[in-house]
């Protein structure tokens, strides 16, 4: 009897204990990332009870576990069998009925959580987001507006309507918590509430190639008003955009090129858009040629007839199918960015 | 030559004949591509060189027979039938040879590859019988003697504990390749930024994200054969001995079984070598229709090494159903029986899927088939279901056994009856059949329909109901028990421990919302290697140093032994910690290179550092097998004291098993009851089947 009782004073011991671990770690009542969205809260809740679960079961079965190990060791020289018990039919009975019990009052919490997660608010604000290898663009259907930054207005409702161009993505942005696949030939939807102003960042969580690590477009939480004045300006600015440079430059939003190609620079995943129209351009071949039209146009349309030196070989960008017209759009883009 | 250790022999002509196989290969690659073209790292010398000096390094060992007949059958093959497929589209017209680079094209790799395959069996012997047999033939009703020594591991056996063996090494090799390759990528992630892994490094026509991609996913199937070969090496060993059987039902199918995974785990690695592929061991599509022919060879492969589970299966379960030894009941089992039942009923009748599904990945890149091309009215999700329909209960078939192995050893150390006998058979099953009604949970951010997660999330979390009745067993088990902890005890107490964290973390991948979270982050990595490592690599060791002297007549070192658990348990833990650790703080899985701002560079330094001292472990142990076999201490009679049959006879084992045979008289675990044991050996000599 004594037995029990020092397990059971050491099960409750060995419970706090790990949960304090885990709050020292952070992560006792919450998942890791700071939770920004109200679906946050809501997972983080249901985190919280099945952490509180999981310390005691750990002390449950660890505890008794180290001291069979230590009180019931044999002696040194000691040739004796154990006590003989073959089993317990009601303690076996207990220990099926009560986790069963446990289990299944998680799945009805975990439905109710998913239920929460997924509320739908009818005024919630519709944005597109299209996928691709390896970048994000973000559509506002009512505004004519391309972006690579997704911009939400913070405490409303907005429901991301997801379409891949090519293989499977994953959309996830850990402080939001969901993730939901975005797969070819179908929309799947993504429903959030931000809560929290800030910059994140999406990140591709379903393996969609080489470049998958580097599939991250930021996430721009802001004030309703800062929202709105962004909005407004990024729609004045598509409206303006009837010149070539401009269409071209909506063009390589809309396309993804800008989510590898950067237009200042920096390098990406592709080579830099900046200063590169009629300069020299070494190849990995060792040959090199001037950046012209024809180039240009023999890259959108064949990534793979000639890898710039530095760059993976064979390309990883996919071949593009654009007509002349928005092609030459594209080079007047191209053009300005000096 | 003669003179020389076999092993450096084989190293020689390693060397020799690779070297020679990649000059080949570079020379065709330059006729075929011109000298500009072509890279001293290309696929074709590298190709060569793998054939070459493979089959080469057991010519040296073993001189042209068993499997190196068997090998060098393959590359025959799978030359003709890559030719034949090039003749055939030459005759209509098509380009006969891939300006890609790969030289052949890929309906040629496949089917040559597939030809190979089926070239090896011919080659290695294994199908002589069957041939005879068809053609009027008699053989002897025994078994041919095998030769004494340890050549007759490298040619065709019929005898169980010789294939028990085979597979086990085979296993071991196969470990110490998937660690390998985990070595390689986890040394890129102990920081973040590509270090050497770049995109201008250029080898095997990869650069560094897509050989990263093509390690991870090798690793990752790799690692999944090495544990399906190295349960079979456990259960085609223990299994006749603990029944009283001579042999397995089907000997000649039990030989077919083994050899059929060697050229699997040949075209398994070649799509090391032809290309890589991007896509995890999943191949999810649409990105499996893209990647590089590495995919098809790795599609092929996982084929290929399904027979060698499937016919497994049907053989452990007739002979456990038809051989068992007079009086053995269902309820007078050994538990390990139980649990490898379960797990061949799995294995028999879900295997099919992966195949299936793989297949039809290969026929839709080959002849246009859109089963999964959303653009021709397939649907990609479909794909998904049928992979993990295979590939979730496969997991139990992976810790099944292990699971049975613990129980089979805890009584045996802690001198006392497992308790609950039947309780724990039973939840074997029903960890077997729940498993098939859980598989959607992988995809619940998959865009399937929405309703359906719920169905599956309660069917998910039903799976630790009987998996704790295992847990509260086998800690009821060591309650006022006697305990004592050599080597293989150690083992099982760290399986019932690691099982144990990697059972804890799995309710909350069960719950949908807390997993849409959690899915593809390295939560996921540490807790599925938790359970594998709890499930299977610690009772298989356990296992190993368990039996290891009825095989050999000579135990395991025991202070190597306890060097090897002493450092793989406690930088295990911090290897799994430290991925979920990541994980929480938004690892994703499968990238190369991870964003600095995520600040995840201290994490990812530990749990490398600790992914190098569990391969130590494992050379430790690897060495101590090697060495033990020769050098270790005598150990002929009951070294663990135990009341299963096996070890009531004299070490090692003869040929044909027992000399008398036994009947069942007792329970299997009733130490401490002081009754006349569990077998009695009665003067009949041991048959066949009863």
């Amino acid at each position: 009897m004594i037995h029990f009782l020092i397990v059971g004073a050491l099960v409750i011991v060995v419970a706090l204990l790990t949960y304090l671990g885990l709050d020292l770690t952070g992560l006792a009542d919450k998942m890791n990332p700071v939770t920004a969205s109200a679906q946050a809260v809501s997972i983080d809740h249901l985190w919280h009870l099945e952490v509180m679960v999981m310390c005691f079961l750990f002390g449950l079965i660890m505890v008794p576990l180290f001291y069979s190990l230590i009180v019931f060791r044999q002696k040194k020289g000691e040739l004796k069998d154990g006590q003989y018990v073959t089993g317990h039919t009601n303690l076996e009975i207990t220990w099926t009925v009560i986790p069963l019990i446990t289990v299944l009052t998680f799945a009805y919490l975990g439905g109710r959580s998913l239920s929460d997660i997924n509320r739908i608010d009818p005024n919630a604000l519709v944005i597109k987001v299209h996928a691709q290898q390896f970048t994000w663009t973000f559509e506002y259907p009512e505004y004519g507006v391309f972006t690579t930054e997704l911009h939400l207005p913070v405490n409303r409702q907005v429901l991301l309507k997801m379409e891949s161009k090519d293989v499977i993505h994953s959309f996830w942005v850990p402080e939001f918590r969901i993730k939901q696949d975005v797969v070819p030939g179908r929309i799947t939807e993504y429903r959030i509430t931000p809560t929290l102003e800030g910059s994140y960042k999406v990140r591709c969580a379903e393996l969609c190639g080489t470049s998958h690590a580097y599939m991250e477009n930021p996430v721009i939480v802001a004030s309703a008003d800062s929202y709105a004045t962004w909005l407004n300006d990024q729609a004045k600015l598509a409206q303006e955009s009837q010149t070539p440079e401009g269409k071209g430059k909506l063009l390589a939003t809309k396309n993804g090129c800008i989510g590898c190609h950067s237009v200042d620079g920096t390098k990406m995943t592709g080579p830099t858009w900046f200063g590169l129209y009629d300069e020299d351009t070494k190849f990995a071949d060792g040959t090199d040629a001037v950046a012209d039209d024809a180039y240009i146009k023999e890259s959108i349309l064949d990534p793979n007839a000639k890898i710039v030196a530095g760059f993976p070989s064979p390309s990883i960008m996919p071949p593009f199918k654009l007509t002349d017209d928005e092609i030459s759009d594209i080079i007047a883009y191209i053009k300005t960015l000096k | 030559m003669k003179n020389i250790n076999p092993v450096w022999r084989g190293l020689i002509s390693l060397i020799v004949f690779g070297a020679l196989g990649y000059g080949v290969g570079f020379g065709i690659s330059v006729l075929v591509n011109g000298a500009a073209k072509t890279s001293p790292a290309g696929p074709i010398p590298s190709v060569f060189a793998l054939f070459f000096g493979f089959a080469a390094f057991f010519f040296g060992v073993i001189g042209y027979r068993g499997v190196t007949r068997g090998l060098t059958w393959q590359v025959i093959g799978t030359l003709v039938g890559a030719f034949v497929v090039v003749g055939i589209r030459a005759a209509m017209g098509l380009s006969a040879f891939d300006g890609k680079g790969f030289f052949l094209p890929e309906g040629a790799w496949v089917f040559g590859g597939l030809v190979g395959a089926i070239s090896f069996m011919f080659g290695v012997g294994v199908l002589s019988d069957w041939v005879k047999w068809a053609r009027g033939i008699e053989t002897p009703e025994e078994h041919p003697q095998d030769e004494s020594g340890w050549k007759k591991f490298f040619s065709v056996s019929l005898d169980h504990k010789v294939i028990g063996i085979q597979y086990v090494v085979t296993a071991l090799l196969l470990i110490s390749i998937g660690g390998l390759f985990a070595l390689i990528f986890r040394t890129e992630l102990a920081a973040s930024q590509l270090q050497f892994l770049t995109e201008g490094l250029n080898i095997f026509s990869q650069n560094g994200l897509q050989l990263f991609n093509t390690l991870i996913s090798l690793h990752g199937m790799i690692m999944i054969v090495s544990i399906l070969l190295g349960i079979a090496g456990i259960t085609n060993y223990v299994i006749p001995l603990l029944i009283g059987a001579q042999d397995m039902a089907f000997p000649r199918l039990n030989a077919f079984s083994f050899w059929i995974a060697v050229p699997a785990v040949v075209l398994l690695l070649s799509s090391l070598v032809l290309g890589g592929f991007d896509t995890g061991w999943t191949g999810y599509p649409p990105l499996s229709t893209l990647a590089p022919v590495g995919m098809q060879m790795f599609f092929l492969g996982v084929f290929v090494a399904g027979w060698s589970s499937i016919l497994g299966a049907i053989n452990l379960i007739t002979t456990v159903v038809r051989m068992r030894a007079k009086g053995m009941t269902a309820w007078r089992m050994p538990i390990l029986i139980w649990s490898s039942i379960a797990a061949s009923l799995i294995t028999l009748t879900a295997t099919q899927f992966i195949g299936l599904s793989f297949q039809m990945v290969m026929f839709q890149r080959l002849f246009g088939m859109g089963f999964y091309d959303a653009a021709k009215g397939g649907n990609p999700i479909l794909f998904q279901h049928l992979f993990w329909f295979y590939s979730h209960p496969v997991v139990y078939v992976f810790v099944l056994p292990g699971l049975g192995i613990i129980s089979e050893l805890l009584p045996v150390f802690s001198r006392k009856p497992l308790f609950g006998y039947r309780w724990v058979a039973m939840s074997s099953l029903g960890i077997a059949m729940v498993g098939y009604i859980v598989w959607a949970h992988h995809m619940f951010a998959s865009g399937m329909n929405e309703y359906l997660r719920i169905p599956f999330m309660y069917s998910t979390l039903l799976v630790s109901v009987p998996t704790g009745v295992k847990f509260f067993s086998w800690v009821a088990t060591m309650w006022r028990g006697k305990i004592s902890t050599p080597t293989p005890m150690l083992f099982v107490l760290g399986a019932i421990m690691v099982f144990f964290i990697g059972g804890l973390t799995g309710p909350m991948n069960a719950t949908v919302s807390t997993d849409l979270f959690l899915h593809d982050t390295y939560v996921i990595v540490g807790h599925f290697h938790d359970t594998i490592f709890g499930g299977f690599v610690f009772p298989f060791f356990a296992a190993l140093y368990y039996w290891f002297p009825k095989a050999t007549g000579r135990r395991m070192n025991e202070t190597l032994g306890k060097i090897h658990f002493y450092l793989m348990t406690p930088s295990f833990f911090v290897l799994t910690f430290g991925m979920m650790y990541a994980g929480f703080l938004g690892m994703r899985r499968r990238i190369a290179d991870y964003d600095p701002e995520l600040h995840l560079d201290g994490i990812h330094l530990v749990t490398t550092i600790a992914g190098y001292l569990v391969a130590i472990s494992v050379i430790v142990f690897i060495f101590n097998f090697f060495y033990s076999i020769k050098h270790g201490e005598k150990a002929e009679g009951n070294v663990w004291n135990s009341r299963s049959p096996e070890w009531q006879v004299p070490s090692p084992m003869p040929v044909h098993n027992y000399d008398k045979s036994f009947e069942v008289i007792g329970e299997p675990y009733d130490y401490g009851s002081g009754d006349n044991g569990y077998v009695k050996f009665i003067d009949e000599p041991a048959s066949n089947a009863h």
